[in-house]
């Protein structure tokens, strides 16, 4: 083959240097947004930067990274997950009917949470890829509908309260400073990272968003994959289902109402690309990192709620201008 | 034919280049009116450079650009397209759900009056009728519903909608890529038709008998220079392929012959979805097996049946004789079928994945190491052996594989079944788009394969292609196996006589 080979040696290592610098800086990004923004926080409140509030914050951001982390492998395969919020409300609702109107044990109570989020996201897979629902923002706005409305059946609208201990633990218990909740996501965190990058299923999920055709033609089982997506995505939206019983010791039926959209923004600010195939779980995790210090460092302030809203609206739409623009730049190149 | 003399376009020392990376050093280059210039070079010649920077896409970065021998600038694509500059690009710029005339006036349609008044369509579809006359063609077609015509057909439109903005020069991207036997035809036909309206054409293509049937005079870029410019009928092909890649080529087809072996691979009775035509051949060790045919004769749903893409009915498949059931790419790969797709882009490749993972993705259980977890070292290692072995280049894994050209990309899709250990090889037109280099490559890599004991299949549109480098040729027509000669007693005529049912 030597004798047709034309293209210059030099090109095999030419580009290396430059891709890792942008690599560093594209991951370095949303970190780097996330520093600005506890630095400027950091001198306009003195309460900003204590232990005790850094704690708060990991607390008050561990629901939203839950759900986000399951949002990350939906947006991955270019897909999204409108029913995390729905999914939370019926699986605690499930559980508070299970353990505090039935008695049963607080564990089988934990198992009826997740396994309510997980059959949910199940049936979310199923609408996609048996009934060939065009795309999962439609299957799951349905199931959005579908779970919120149940949620709201089961105990005729009315919260539930007094839970056991051992179910309320996950959500206010404390491990010295940490927050157990905080710790729930570390673990978490590091089990989908693992899953993300050293899996087989991981790199079908990225495949699969990437180019979904050739994953087909690369033996992948597409639909198997999208089956498992989608119901850890709602397994997650039980998990966080189960800190927030914990943190407000009661089960309502519009707990978790729009915090889809909290789940969408931090995987986004973290860096993932809306058509599949990028992003990553340190990315989601900093966007839940961002959110909530936004949050709290407007609370402290004390912006109101509704200019809040306002802000963390700005936040969304600057981060996925900036990402708009590296793509922009990468597409050039 | 008229005589011209007068230049339309003429390019002067074009430079440009991307960061440290100079892929234009020097281009002149002149085009007349009526004239049908060809540019040939290899994948990351600078073609594709050149051409942006004459459509407006791309600024210069030295030179000087003459129309109709005025200075000119052209910052963006509406300068070009003003002057008169028109290009076809290989992936069609039109809106399947409009109406063949719709898109001809997509952007500038006419109206009855003023800017709020309402669409003429009547005008517009007249109009479009006679451009449509002009390159020889139907002129009912202007009514039709874009989307349902052929691909040959949605490019004559992309054709007349250039005729239709009064262009003089039409730049062409390797217009005849994905076109079948019959609509190449008749864009020659409407190539001639230009021309004789003196029209300036710059045509692009890698297909050399193209270049000797069409072309006027040609311009052959090697690495970012102007090698040379020369009259197509008076040069020899060889001359150009020297030219192009800076030494002669040996030969443009290597083939090899091995000794015949036992029958591998066979397939029974495969009843296509569509057709109710089944279909039987075998291929033996030590073959390469062409499938020619026209485009829609079922070709690659037939290599797509049999590997697990589409439903099929009935039908068996057999490899050493032993029968495998296939109800899924993934039973194809485990069987050891390996199928390299006609669309790299869009079936192949994970454009935006770096080219470790593209060539792991169809056996990660290779690298499972010990924990159940991938062992990521080690894709990179047998990475960075098929980049060795293949000779790919750019051959940093960490790349994205949007990044290399054609012909590296199809090496990557091809060490990607190589990781497969795949023992039966179904290439779906290996060679399309890539450069003459590379395509001795991949056939080279066919004559490793068969030499290896792998069975190889290629599906082809390309005839010197088929004769060049199989041992044995099937014909298709309409869902149906019409011929199966061996290479000796095959030629073109007999070939496209079975292709065509005749």
């Amino acid at each position: 083959m030597s004798q047709v080979q034309v293209v210059t040696k030099s090109e095999t290592e030419l580009p290396k240097d430059k891709n890792t610098f942008k690599k560093v800086i594209s991951k370095l990004g949303p970190l780097l947004a996330l520093i600005i923004l506890v630095v400027i926080l950091s001198s306009l409140s003195d309460k900003f930067l204590t232990v005790n509030n850094l704690m708060n914050i990991a607390s008050q951001s561990s629901i939203n990274a839950l759900l986000g982390i399951g949002m990350l492998l939906a947006i991955l395969t270019a897909g999204i997950d409108l029913s995390v919020g729905a999914i939370l409300a019926v699986s605690i609702m499930i559980m508070g009917i299970v353990t505090v109107n039935m008695h049963m044990n607080p564990i089988i109570g934990i198992i009826v949470c997740l396994g309510v989020g997980t059959f949910f996201g199940w049936i979310n897979g199923i609408l996609l890829t048996k009934l060939h629902l065009p795309h999962p923002f439609i299957s799951t706005l349905g199931t959005q509908f579908i779970g919120r409305g149940i949620a709201l059946i089961v105990t005729a609208a009315a919260p539930i309260a007094g839970f056991p201990l051992m179910i309320q633990f996950a959500g206010n218990q404390f491990v010295g400073p940490i927050p157990v909740s905080f710790l729930l996501v570390i673990v978490v965190y590091v089990i989908f990272h693992i899953f993300l990058t050293r899996t087989k299923t991981g790199r079908y999920i990225y495949a699969i968003g990437g180019n979904p055709e050739a994953a087909r033609l690369s033996g992948i089982k597409v639909d198997r994959v999208l089956m498992i997506v989608y119901s850890l995505s709602g397994l997650m939206a039980g998990l966080a289902g189960l800190v927030m019983v914990g943190r407000v010791n009661s089960a309502f039926p519009l707990a978790g109402l729009n915090y889809e959209s909290d789940a969408i923004a931090a995987v986004i600010i973290g860096g993932a690309s809306f058509f599949g195939g990028v992003g990553t779980v340190s990315g989601t995790l900093i966007g839940a990192l961002t959110i909530a210090v936004l949050r709290n460092g407007l609370n402290l302030l004390n912006v109101s709620a509704d200019s809040q809203m306002a802000v963390i609206g700005i936040v969304i739409i600057a981060a996925v201008y900036v990402d708009v623009i590296r793509q922009r730049r990468a597409k050039k190149k | 034919m008229v005589v011209h003399t007068r230049s339309l376009l003429e390019i002067k020392g074009i430079k440009k280049s991307f960061n440290q990376n100079h892929v234009l050093k020097g281009i002149d280059l002149d085009v007349k009116a009526g004239e049908v210039h060809v540019l040939l070079g290899e994948n990351g010649a600078g073609k594709s450079t050149l051409i942006k920077i004459l459509t407006g896409a791309y600024q210069k970065d030295a030179g000087e650009i003459y129309w109709e021998g005025n200075l000119v600038h052209l910052n963006n694509p509406v300068d070009s397209m003003t002057l008169g500059i028109a290009t076809i690009y290989q992936e069609l710029n039109v809106i399947p759900e409009l109406k063949v005339y719709e898109n001809i006036f997509l952007g500038r349609e006419l109206k009855h009056g003023g800017k709020m008044s309402l669409l003429n369509r009547r005008a517009m579809r007249k109009e479009a009728e006679r451009c449509l006359e002009l390159l020889g063609q139907d002129p009912k077609l202007a009514d039709e519903q874009l989307g349902k015509l052929g691909i040959g057909q949605q490019q004559l439109v992309e054709i007349a909608k250039a005729i239709a903005l009064d262009a003089k020069l039409i730049i062409m991207d390797e217009p005849t890529s994905s076109l079948s036997a019959q609509e190449v035809e008749q864009l020659y036909k409407v190539v001639e038709e230009l021309r004789k309206k003196g029209i300036g054409i710059i045509f692009i293509s890698h297909r050399l008998e193209e270049i000797r049937h069409l072309g006027d005079r040609i311009t052959i870029l090697r690495d970012g220079f102007k090698i040379a410019t020369l009259p197509v009928k008076t040069t020899e092909t060889d001359l150009w392929i020297e030219l192009m890649v800076g030494r002669s080529l040996d030969e443009k087809f290597p083939k090899q012959s091995f000794n015949l072996g036992k029958e591998g691979f066979r397939v029974e009775n495969l009843v296509v979805a569509g057709t109710n035509e089944p279909v039987d051949f075998s291929v033996r060790y030590g073959e390469i097996v062409g499938i020619s045919g026209l485009v829609g004769a079922g070709r690659t749903e037939l290599a797509r049946a049999i590997f697990g893409v589409d439903q099929h009915k009935g039908g068996k498949v057999f490899i050493d004789g032993q029968e495998i059931r296939i109800k899924s790419p993934r039973d194809a790969i485990n069987a050891g079928i390996a199928f390299i797709t006609e669309d790299r882009k869009s079936e192949g490749l994970l454009l935006d994945m770096t080219l470790d993972f593209n060539m792991a993705i169809a056996n990660m259980d290779k690298f499972k190491g010990n924990t159940g977890l991938l062992d990521l070292k080690a894709m990179r290692r047998e990475a960075v052996n098929y980049v060795k072995e293949l000779k790919i280049r750019p051959g940093n894994i960490e790349l994205h594989s949007r990044n290399l050209s054609g012909g590296n990309q199809q090496k990557v899709v091809i060490a990607k079944w190589l990781c497969t250990q795949a023992k039966v090889f179904i290439f779906d037109e290996p060679t399309r788009g890539i450069d003459v280099g590379a395509k001795v490559e991949v056939y080279r890599l066919m004559n490793q394969l068969v030499e290896n004991g792998s069975i190889v299949i290629m599906i082809s549109s390309d005839l010197p292609e088929i004769l060049g480098m199989c041992d044995r040729v099937l014909v298709m027509s309409e869902g149906k196996l019409t011929a199966d000669l061996p290479i000796r007693e095959a030629s073109q005529e007999r070939i496209m006589k079975a292709a065509t049912g005749g």
